[in-house]
């Protein structure tokens, strides 16, 4: 159990380091303009990197699971405009239809 | 310009539907952690982490029968975007360091993504009012996870893995647009396949950024 509670303690802390470290250090002041057109960029580059993660990976492997089809409902109904609620939730739904099925 | 109430509470509104789906995602952090944690820690972690990939990846170490120092490493690795984030949202903060610290600490994925207005600038108060509801929805859902626990079934016959994906695919389709952040996204993505196999989980999303760097030498 201290495992645990020193896990917590020491993750809390370094997640607001890391959260704080950018703000502290260079609050206020502008970047340099080829900086800032890297920053303009890292939204989509790092998004894209969580949801190959997220629906590939399994610690340090890709696997094909049932959550591939959840991802292709989500693509598909971002394509056709549906609200994020539908988005999500029809996600969750296909992927649990399809490991009932197989 | 519009005042910081007017802008937290639009950032609330668009926060709500993160706030259902980072509820769902939660539920199944405090069934899982539940057996291992106790009742109480899962829930004192969502209230002071306050971060699913880092819960989920420190969760899977201890699950896996690790030492807490490889539980926080792998905690720490995928949170490590939140520097590159940091970064980027420091000039659009101002103010005394202790106002810019309260701005930084809501930064959640969603909220960074949301909050940009698309020049490498971000909305300061608009980003505080996605993360309510969000931090609510974790809190309670890892609440109702570790009461409910095992009754609820397991987490993933209902496809609660599947929330993450769908989650951050929202987020990029509304972000990646025209051909320098397609360019981008698809750097990102790449590096993310290859790298997987190859680093520790959390480390390719970080590397990810080096097709941000990459996609801005191209002409706009």
């Amino acid at each position: 159990m201290t495992a645990v509670w020193v896990a917590i303690a020491v993750l809390a802390l370094a997640t607001a380091g890391l959260k704080l470290a950018g703000p502290l250090a260079l609050g206020g002041r502008p970047l340099r303009p080829g900086v800032m057109s890297v920053v303009e960029l890292l939204a989509s580059a790092l998004l894209a990197a969580l949801v190959i993660v997220e629906t590939f990976g399994n610690g340090r492997a890709l696997v094909l699971d049932a959550r591939v089809l959840g991802a292709a409902f989500a693509v598909l109904a971002v394509w056709r405009r549906a609200p994020m609620i539908v988005v999500v939730i029809g996600a969750a739904a296909v992927t649990a239809i399809a490991r009932l099925l197989f | 310009m519009e005042g910081a109430g007017e802008r937290r509470r639009a950032g609330i509104r668009r926060g709500l539907p993160f706030g259902i789906a980072v509820f769902a995602i939660s539920i199944s952090f405090g069934v899982l952690a539940r057996p291992l944690m106790g009742p109480v820690a899962p829930i004192v972690m969502s209230i002071v982490v306050f971060s699913g990939s880092a819960q989920f990846g420190a969760l899977a170490v201890l699950l896996a029968g690790g030492s807490a120092g490889a539980a926080i490493a792998a905690g720490v690795l995928l949170n490590a975007r939140y520097l590159a984030m940091g970064i980027a949202l420091a000039p659009s903060l101002r103010g005394r360091a202790l106002s810019r610290a309260g701005f930084a600490m809501p930064l959640v994925d969603a909220s960074w993504a949301a909050a940009s207005r698309g020049d490498g600038t971000f909305d300061p108060w608009y980003l505080v009012g996605v993360s309510i509801p969000q931090y609510v929805g974790w809190v309670l859902g890892t609440v109702v996870g570790v009461v409910l626990g095992s009754r609820l079934g397991d987490p993933k016959a209902l496809g609660l893995d599947a929330l993450f994906p769908a989650f951050f695919i929202v987020l990029l389709f509304e972000e990646a647009r025209g051909r320098r952040r397609l360019v981008a996204a698809a750097g990102g993505a790449g590096i993310a396949l290859v790298l997987t196999p190859i680093l520790p989980a959390g480390l390719p999303i970080l590397a990810a950024a080096a097709a941000a760097v990459a996609a801005s030498r191209l002409r706009s």
